[in-house]
């Protein structure tokens, strides 16, 4: 079992939660002439890495906030949590 | 090659079989090959194999970063079948029936196919709906499909929970009868052996480390073992299709995920066939050893680790003690995980890519292991051809830019959300 401190409510199961993959991925700016392959790349294209993956999940049993969290792949070892407007780096 | 028969086992006894030939030698990596094939498990074996076979191609390599079929050939459980609603996955996966009936007697190696049906059960007359549409499609290109009432599915599995109280009560199903299981370290050796035997270079314990790519066109790989020069370069790496896509500045639409598996204790045979709960996601077979085998969910999130967490083996065991109560009394040999190559719609690619002479084969999903055959098949061909085959026309890798997705059930990377 994964745990996963929450920014709002602590250390939590991972049973509580649920993945919403890369959080690197950024959505084309709204109102701006978006080409195919910026589409794309938003949608379906994924660097997918094996070691540290900055990464969405929300707290679905929780405070059902959305946050952002460091991750290792390879290991599943936690190394960072934050709230999704704060920058992890 | 030594050819394996009633006759030289008996021939072998008497030498308390210590005489048997090598299935496949340990070469050392040559300096140039005309193809590469990046990945010893089934799909590359296979690759090789009808490269050699179907295309005359010897001067071949497979480089494999641990041992042959330690992957997901090593992992899944081994089912087998073609019930496919769309065209494409249906001709190909079908194709690749007709090579799995024959397998055996092609490798002269008992890969244990064991074609005793899988039921995709119904729990709504919404779902029953469905099945009856995806039952049709399968009939019209050529697969056996059956579609059975509460008491047709009663009949061959009356183990399961029929009774009043059920949160999801059997409505009936679908039936594929000529789908079923195969050994599936079999299948790596067996493909291994002969393509040995016709001069292909197995190449165990190399790991990829970097591409030669110049203007455009790959001439070589770099490996742990040397450099290696090559005419074509095929990648059949499923969980580590990202890595090795990050050394040639590719991004792909694959998400990489574990999945994990587990067996129960044996017992008696109760079970014949491969049985799918319509309600949430969860599988079952009973081994030839009598474990019963089962899987279901992805954990979720992504994973390069070959393991995975216990709540999700709890989650997909609790679907299945919803359809079979019996379960609960079984105690759970062993679980473990292998990481799936996820594709953003749920079916595979075999393509060509932008760099010229680089080939891929990915996004299996779950679903690698019975496409084994189909896999090497189509692949060798559109390595051999430098075209793909009519057969893998629309598993491309850009149907998702241009909207050709082959969304078969709504099944990508995000399954939680299905």
């Amino acid at each position: 079992m994964l745990y996963i401190k929450c920014p709002y409510c602590g250390l939590r199961a991972q049973k509580e939660f649920s993945y919403g993959g890369d959080a690197t991925v950024k959505r084309p700016n709204i109102n701006e002439e978006v080409s195919s392959d910026d589409w794309d790349n938003f949608v379906y294209m994924r660097k997918s890495p094996r070691g540290k993956h900055i990464e969405l999940w929300q707290h679905i049993a929780g405070c059902r906030q959305w946050i952002k969290v460091q991750r290792d792949t390879a290991t599943h070892e936690i190394f960072q949590t934050a709230k999704v407007t704060e920058e992890i780096r | 090659m030594q050819k394996y028969s009633v006759f030289s086992l008996i021939k072998n006894a008497f030498s308390n079989h210590q005489n048997w030939e090598v299935a496949w030698k340990d070469p050392t990596p040559k300096s140039e090959y005309d193809v590469v094939i990046i990945g010893g498990g089934g799909h590359g074996l296979a690759t090789a194999y009808y490269l050699a076979k179907e295309h005359n191609i010897r001067n071949v390599a497979i480089i494999e970063k641990g041992w042959i079929g330690g992957g997901n050939v090593g992992r899944n459980t081994t089912i087998i079948r073609s019930n496919f609603m769309y065209d494409a996955n249906a001709r190909f996966n079908e194709f690749g029936m007709d090579l799995w009936r024959n397998l055996s007697q092609e490798l002269n190696f008992n890969v244990m196919f064991s074609p005793r049906g899988i039921i995709n059960l119904a729990h709504s007359d919404a779902q029953m709906n469905a099945y009856a549409r995806r039952g049709n499609s399968m009939r019209l290109n050529g697969i056996d499909a059956k579609l059975l009432d509460r008491d047709g599915v009663k009949k061959l599995i009356p183990m399961a929970d029929f009774s009043d109280e059920v949160r999801f009560p059997i409505f009936g199903g679908l039936m594929q009868p000529s789908a079923g299981t195969a050994r599936h370290d079999a299948v790596a050796w067996g493909y291994a052996r002969q393509a040995d035997d016709m001069g292909v270079d197995i190449i165990q314990h190399c790991e990829v480390i970097g591409f030669d790519v110049v203007n455009g066109k790959i001439k070589g790989i770099r490996t742990s073992r040397g450099d290696i020069k090559a005419k074509k370069v095929g990648l059949c790496v499923a969980g580590s299709t990202n890595i090795l896509a990050e050394k040639l500045n590719m991004t792909l639409p694959i998400e990489t995920h574990v999945l994990q598996a587990c067996v129960s204790e044996p017992v008696k045979p109760l079970l014949d066939g491969v049985v799918t709960f319509g309600a949430g996601h969860f599988y079952i077979s009973q081994s030839d050893k009598g474990e019963m085998v089962m899987g279901g969910d992805l954990d979720g999130y992504n994973s390069y680790a070959q393991r995975g967490n216990l709540p999700t083996i709890q989650h997909v065991l609790t679907g299945g003690l919803a359809l079979f109560p019996f379960l609960s009394r079984l105690k759970m040999l062993r679980t473990w995980g292998g990481i799936m190559d996820m594709s953003m719609d749920g079916s595979p690619i075999i393509d060509k890519t932008h760099i010229e002479g680089l080939y891929l084969n990915c996004g299996w999903c779950y679903g690698g292991f019975k496409s084994t055959p189909v896999s090497g098949w189509t692949f060798a061909h559109t390595i051999a051809q430098d075209q793909v085959h009519e057969l893998n026309s629309e598993l491309r890798l850009n149907r998702f830019s241009t909207g050709h997705l082959l969304d078969e059930k709504g099944l990508g990377t995000k399954t939680w959300i299905g």
